[in-house]
């Protein structure tokens, strides 16, 4: 029950969105078979916000143990510049994917080991990253947009299997797998006892170091995969441009399906909810007839809005009541002690 | 005191060492730049590395007073291209004159400091996603203000961005450096000789000790935005000297250049020890970086970024095992 009642916010937001999108659009929400394929604007806030869940997924995870990943955009980039490479070089679809995501589970463990092995802020570790990443993915496309003209890897980000985009598909699988590993194993709590204090989980005999690394490989594979899927769609890799921002678009989202920055509690279901709100946002504001230049600001709008609710200092000064005194007040003085 | 003996028998104090590395470093560079390339061992080359960067240094000076309260800005680029476009817009539109533009430009931009410095104090919500709300905010106005490159034609503007001023012996420097040089100084005296700069400090060693000693820890916490609001906005108006151009696209991925200074600069990012000197020197050293790419001519603009990152990579490790040594 109290799973559904943090999940009800995002869920209204969510609610609200798609009503405007309802008013203003005839046949919003009509969705319909054509070519075999299915068609209709909530299938297409679902095929382009893809990418975005998958990030927002592997970042739930790290900002669980009270970290952050600024890389996850970079590795974006990085993915889909080294799937593209293989592919402009006559290798196979197989060996293209295996080696881009290979190459992205390797820098997450990178991430992994600088906070958890050195003790470097999170931050700050994938910070590193972020701007090296960058570079390194101009690095391995020379500078230039590699553009690839292969339908097994067209698939991928732009491709529909049994009449439902591949896209949508990916993200339903690696949600079952993440869902079941986290809620269904001992993993989910030991990655939430890892957030709440790492050096009392250590000492209770979790392998916080661990649990770290693996947190931060798993959310670079995710972005390795919205990586793939980024340059399919497109067809092309862009080292400069790809995944641009959406490091920001999925700590957003994170935080918008109600899991703590200071991490502990996660929802990944919070998150998809997120990942889905932002995702419609921008189509809102397409269908409102709003500039698209202002999407910024209302992303602003809702950060803004979103952290001030969240904030128990902020409910306490406009409410002049506190709810849960017993529980609002340990989150705000938890210690903070490092890996 | 923790002290690093260093050969000879002489102690220099901990605190003093990653400034140095970073000075040594400097000099490294500059030393193989000029044994490497025809040209490099001037002074203007080390002049221009600060006409090209006066900018980022007020913008990383900024930067650094938020860093040491152990806080953090992501706004600082965007605030700098909401600058650079208000100023272009209102001198364009309804050709406002610049005295009046550029007070108006700085009050902006410490407002939109102060505002996110009153909601990480007053909401107890961190740094990073307030700043990041303002780095949207600001990105979004520019883009409301318009999506087109708009173009400085005032002439105050043009006259100031084309003054040189001549030092000895056929070298010079661009107005923007000496407006650079008195804000890093203003910085330099406020952190080191008044009470807000002690607060500074001491809120980023502990807040929780800086409250109990009595404080103003809140004060100092808006007070380090608004700082850096204004910083930003003033490097705004450099950029704008320097491009005359103002655009909703200027100064991309420029917060993260101003944070890789300060930490090449040997501030730690936790806060509570740093040197605004150690700024200027990081600042410096990206600077170089850039040169020394621009002087060996076959090498690409992404190499810049791929050495920033090692940089700062080595500089975080360092700064790792001199706090490992501190607390054992």
């Amino acid at each position: 029950m109290a799973a559904m009642r943090r999940l009800i916010w995002p869920l209204l937001i969510l609610a609200a969105l798609l009503l405007v999108n309802v008013a203003f659009i005839p046949g919003f929400l009509s969705v319909e078979v054509r070519e075999g394929h299915l068609y209709g604007s909530l299938i297409d806030i679902l095929r382009f916000g893809a990418p975005l869940i998958l990030v927002s997924l592997g970042m739930t995870l790290v900002i669980a143990t009270g970290g952050i990943d600024l890389s996850v955009g970079s590795v974006v980039a990085i993915s889909g510049a080294l799937a593209c490479l293989q592919l402009s070089q006559d290798q196979g679809v197989f060996t293209a994917i295996v080696l881009a995501l290979g190459l992205s589970t390797l820098l997450g463990a990178w991430n992994g080991f600088l906070v958890a092995g050195i003790g470097i802020q999170p931050i700050i570790a994938t910070l590193i990253l972020m701007v090296a990443g960058r570079g390194l993915a101009q690095l391995i496309t020379d500078g230039q947009i590699i553009t690839v003209n292969d339908p097994a890897y067209k698939l991928i980000g732009g491709g529909y299997w049994l009449t439902v985009p591949f896209g949508v598909l990916v993200v339903l699988a690696v949600l079952a797998i993440t869902a079941f590993l986290t809620r269904r194993l001992a993993l989910g709590l030991l990655i939430e006892s890892v957030g709440g204090n790492a050096e009392a989980s250590r000492l209770a005999g979790i392998r916080a170091r661990g649990i770290i690394v693996m947190v931060y490989a798993f959310a670079a594979l995710c972005a390795g995969v919205a990586g793939l899927m980024i340059s399919s769609n497109v067809s092309s890799a862009d080292g400069n441009n790809a995944g641009l921002w959406i490091e920001l678009d999925a700590i957003l989202a994170v935080v918008i399906g109600g899991t703590s920055l200071a991490g502990g509690r996660f929802s990944l279901g919070g998150t998809v909810l997120g990942a889905l709100i932002i995702q419609t946002l921008t189509t809102t504001i397409y269908s409102v007839g709003v500039p698209p230049e202002t999407t910024l600001l209302f992303k602003a709008l809702v950060v803004a809005a979103v952290c001030l609710v969240q904030s128990p200092a902020f409910r306490e000064k406009v409410f002049h009541r506190r709810r849960r005194p017993s529980s609002a007040r340990p989150a705000e003085e938890k210690v903070r002690v490092t890996a | 005191m923790t002290t690093l003996s260093l050969g000879g028998g002489r102690a220099v104090p901990a605190r003093y060492v990653p400034v140095l590395v970073t000075g040594c470093l400097f000099v490294a560079m500059f030393v193989v730049g000029g044994i490497r390339y025809e040209g490099f061992a001037s002074g203007q080359v080390v002049l221009n590395v600060f006409i090209d960067n006066a900018f980022l240094l007020v913008v990383a000076v900024g930067m650094t007073f938020v860093i040491l309260t152990g806080g953090i800005d992501l706004s600082v680029g965007s605030v700098v291209a909401l600058s650079t476009m208000i100023s272009a817009s209102l001198m364009a539109g309804p050709g406002w004159p610049p005295y009046v533009v550029v007070p108006l430009v700085l009050l902006v931009g410490s407002g939109l400091g102060l505002l996110m410095g009153w909601l990480v104090h007053a909401f107890d919500i961190q740094p990073f996603i307030v700043t990041l709300a303002g780095m949207f905010l600001a990105r979004g106005l520019c883009y409301t203000i318009g999506t087109e490159s708009i173009p400085i034609e005032d002439a105050t503007f043009t006259a100031f961005a084309q003054t040189r001023i001549d030092l000895f012996a056929d070298l010079w420097i661009s107005p923007s450096v000496v407006i650079a040089a008195v804000v890093v100084l203003a910085a330099a005296y406020v952190l080191h000789y008044t009470r807000l700069g002690r607060a500074v400090y001491a809120t980023g060693g502990s807040e929780q000790s800086a409250l109990l000693m009595g404080l103003p820890v809140g004060r100092t916490k808006v007070a380090v935005y608004t700082i850096s609001g204004f910083c930003s906005a003033l490097g705004g108006v450099l950029l704008s000297f320097y491009m005359l151009s103002g655009y909703g696209l200027h100064a991309v991925g420029m917060e993260l250049d101003a944070i890789a200074a300060v930490v090449i600069g040997g501030t730690l990012l936790t806060g509570g020890t740093g040197f605004l000197f150690g700024t200027v020197l990081g600042v410096l050293v990206l600077g170089l970086i850039q040169t020394i790419l621009s002087f060996e001519g076959t090498l690409s603009s992404w190499w810049t970024k791929i050495f920033i990152g090692l940089l700062l990579f080595a500089f975080i490790l360092l700064q790792r095992l001199f706090s490992a040594r501190r607390r054992p």
